[in-house]
């Protein structure tokens, strides 16, 4: 057993290494300029040098390793400490088959409540997701293109502020707004608008109108990005040449923000669909949300194992989710990241 | 089609700044009219008024006699070809060429045909699936042509699309702009700060100075009779005297100058006394014999051989540079710098101005 383990968080690094390693200098070799200097004889042995450990640890310690051992937790058994490593601690797929089932060894019905959360997790989020996208595209065209340098400032200082507040703080700031008696229903009862408090908190408008806001920023900067690199005469020639204005947007600035967009929106839908914060504070006594069962897996049922799991499958499902919506709208993971 | 283009008394305000001061221009349909002018004297803005991305504070603009007053860029008969060309990188030319075309709900078939020809039109057969990163230079200004008159516009305006060009891809662009301007016969309206692309493609210039129209005329006309000091500095090169008018006579003035006194052919409105500017162009000097009596004498700093032409670059008294244009023929041997030269012209070719404080820029 510790010989496998050993094998997974010592030779897997190794070997991921030696790839990178290898494509190198294949790639070194293949791609030869003569003109440019490699980064070695350009920057030294000692820059390289740190830039290969601190790139090598922040990779591996911080994010690797750690993932790795949640892989490898989420296929044990939970057992008591004084057992862990005996002959009870085997590899087993129970901590999955519970998420599916229930149960860690029938399997004859469906876990229907985690299920349902699981996918009312990735379906809101997406619409948050979308939301989000909606709120911010015509904001961030304003900025990046019409608003003089001033206006651009004064917006940006207002969009940044409230995020010096911190997350927690903020969610509790919308439960107060969003509560029974909070401001937002003393406003709607004294003008009239309503005969009786609307119960958003259990209705789940709070939460969402708190992950909506939560990430507007996250959407919005890297929009703003894009956007801001377009020339500005792109739209003039378009306009010229008789576009209407949705045509522009859409035939002319989405296309060239798209590496904008998917990044904002692949953000935003897997901070969501992870969020921890909002979902604790606004979720009403009936809210589905699956990071908050995640939670309770680890700290209220004590069973890491299976907390493991569960962060495991919202992990994969989000990436290949992801993925999916990326080769539907044609975007490359390099694009993404320009 | 085309259309005539008429400015009747356009000003353009930016808060205080006045970029374009009471314009008024009439340009006949199928003319290739160019508007001439240094950096910042509001060329660009008056060709953003025509064409529909900004609004005359005052004045209007009529296009085919139709008044443009509240119609936007998309609604007008124009199409502008932008100084970077604004094409879209991520489409490939024919779809460049054809977005307009697209815009308008043409159909798939009837685009491609008339991409294709459009593309034929500007020598870019075969050209159609490229990216527009892919192609060179001259042929992204070939496809920003096609782009706009995909349109099928009543008026093209251009705005110094050829700054970007080598020298020689220049010269080889406005003969052939000119070209496909009178195989499809619209107006073209043509930005420049070139005098030369001004002087070879256009039938009519206007001179443009501190957002007011100086003049208008043809290039002959504006070279060879410039209506005022800034024309006669900025189109062409020209030697500049100042001086006072000492003597008028039937449509002709003299003038002390600094180098002596010079006389030339005079506008209106000149009287014995005012401070005046006599110009005479390099090429109308002439080099005089030694011992003959010279109306200016000066002496030779450097010169500069050009093939067709020789350039001596000199100076007369108070340091008064002057500027001589030799033709091969008129050649007078080797000259060393620190020669005495005697210049001389024939009376018709200086020109005497009323010097109005702004003169050359």
């Amino acid at each position: 057993m510790t010989g496998l383990r050993g094998v997974l968080f010592v030779g897997l690094p190794v070997a991921v290494i030696l790839g990178f390693w290898l494509l190198a200098r294949w790639e070194y070799r293949h791609g030869r300029d003569s003109h440019r200097q490699s980064f070695v004889a350009r920057n030294g042995w000692p820059v390289v040098a740190f830039v290969v450990a601190a790139v090598g640890f922040w990779a591996l310690v911080m994010i690797v390793l750690p993932q790795l051992y949640m892989v490898d937790f989420s296929f044990h058994p939970k057992l008591p400490p004084s057992q862990r490593g005996g002959p009870r601690d085997v590899y087993t797929l129970e901590n999955y088959r519970y998420f599916l089932f229930g149960s860690t060894r029938s399997t004859a019905s469906w876990n229907v409540t985690h299920i349902t959360a699981f996918w009312l997790t990735i379906a809101v989020s997406m619409c948050i997701t979308v939301l989000n996208f909606v709120i911010c595209y015509p904001l961030a065209y304003f900025m990046a293109q019409v608003g003089t340098g001033s206006q651009v400032r004064k917006l940006m200082l207002l969009l940044i502020i409230p995020y010096w507040v911190n997350e927690l703080l903020r969610a509790f700031a919308f439960n107060i707004l969003f509560g029974t008696s909070g401001v937002l229903n003393v406003i709607l009862l004294c003008t009239g608008v309503i005969a009786s408090p609307i119960d958003f908190i259990g209705q789940d408008i709070a939460l969402y109108s708190g992950l909506t806001y939560a990430y507007l920023l996250v959407m919005m900067f890297p929009l703003y990005n894009a956007l801001e690199s377009l020339d500005h005469n792109q739209i003039e020639a378009a306009r010229d040449l008789g576009a209407p204005w949705w045509h522009v947007h859409l035939h002319v600035v989405m296309p060239f923000a798209k590496p904008g967009i998917a990044s904002g929106c692949t953000l935003v839908f897997m901070l969501c669909a992870g969020a921890l914060a909002a979902p604790l504070v606004l979720g009403g006594p009936k809210t589905l949300w699956f990071t908050p069962i995640v939670y309770d897996r680890f700290y209220q049922a004590f069973n890491w194992n299976q907390g493991a799991a569960y962060a495991i499958v919202l992990l994969l499902t989000c990436i290949l989710f992801v993925m999916m919506v990326m080769r539907v709208f044609r975007v490359s993971l390099s694009e993404i990241t320009r | 089609m085309s259309a005539d283009v008429e400015l009747d008394d356009v000003s353009v305000r930016f808060g205080p700044f006045l970029a374009v001061d009471r314009a008024s221009l009439k340009i006949a349909g199928g003319e290739f009219f160019s508007i001439l002018g240094p950096s910042g004297c509001g060329k660009t803005t008056l060709l953003r008024t025509i064409s529909g991305f900004l609004q005359p504070s005052q004045g209007r603009v009529r296009i085919g006699g139709r008044d443009m007053a509240g119609l936007g860029a998309n609604k007008r008969p124009t199409a502008l070809i932008f100084q970077n060309l604004a094409l879209f990188p991520l489409m490939t030319v024919a779809d460049n060429v054809g977005y307009g075309l697209r815009v308008r709900g043409v159909a798939r078939a009837e685009r491609r045909r008339r991409v294709d020809a459009l593309l034929q039109l500007v020598a870019l057969p075969d050209q159609g699936g490229s990216l527009v990163s892919e192609l060179s230079g001259g042929q992204k200004q070939r496809v920003a042509i096609a782009r706009a008159l995909a349109v099928e516009p009543q008026v093209l305006l251009l705005d110094e699309p050829l700054s970007a060009l080598d020298l020689r891809l220049r010269q080889h662009m406005r003969s052939e702009l000119r070209a496909i301007q009178k195989r499809v016969g619209i107006t073209f309206i043509y930005i420049t700060h070139d005098q030369g692309e001004a002087l070879t493609m256009s039938d009519r210039i206007a001179v443009m100075n501190r957002g007011v129209i100086e003049q208008v005329g043809p290039g002959r006309a504006v070279y060879d009779d410039p209506a005022t000091a800034f024309v006669a500095s900025f189109v062409g090169e020209n030697n500049c005297f100042e001086g006072t008018v000492v003597e008028t006579g039937d449509g002709h003035a003299v003038v002390e100058t600094g180098v002596g006194r010079l006389s030339g052919r005079r506008r209106n409105g000149l009287a014995v006394g005012d401070r005046a500017l006599v110009f005479v162009r390099p090429e109308a000097l002439r080099l005089v014999s030694d011992d003959a009596p010279a109306p200016i004498a000066c002496e030779l700093s450097s010169s500069a051989f050009e093939g067709n032409a020789t350039h001596l670059f000199a100076r007369a008294r108070q340091g008064q540079p002057i500027v001589v244009t030799l033709s091969r023929r008129d050649e007078a041997g080797a000259m060393a710098p620190g020669q005495k030269l005697g210049l001389d012209y024939a009376a018709h070719d200086g020109l005497v101005l009323p010097a109005n404080g702004h003169g050359a820029d």
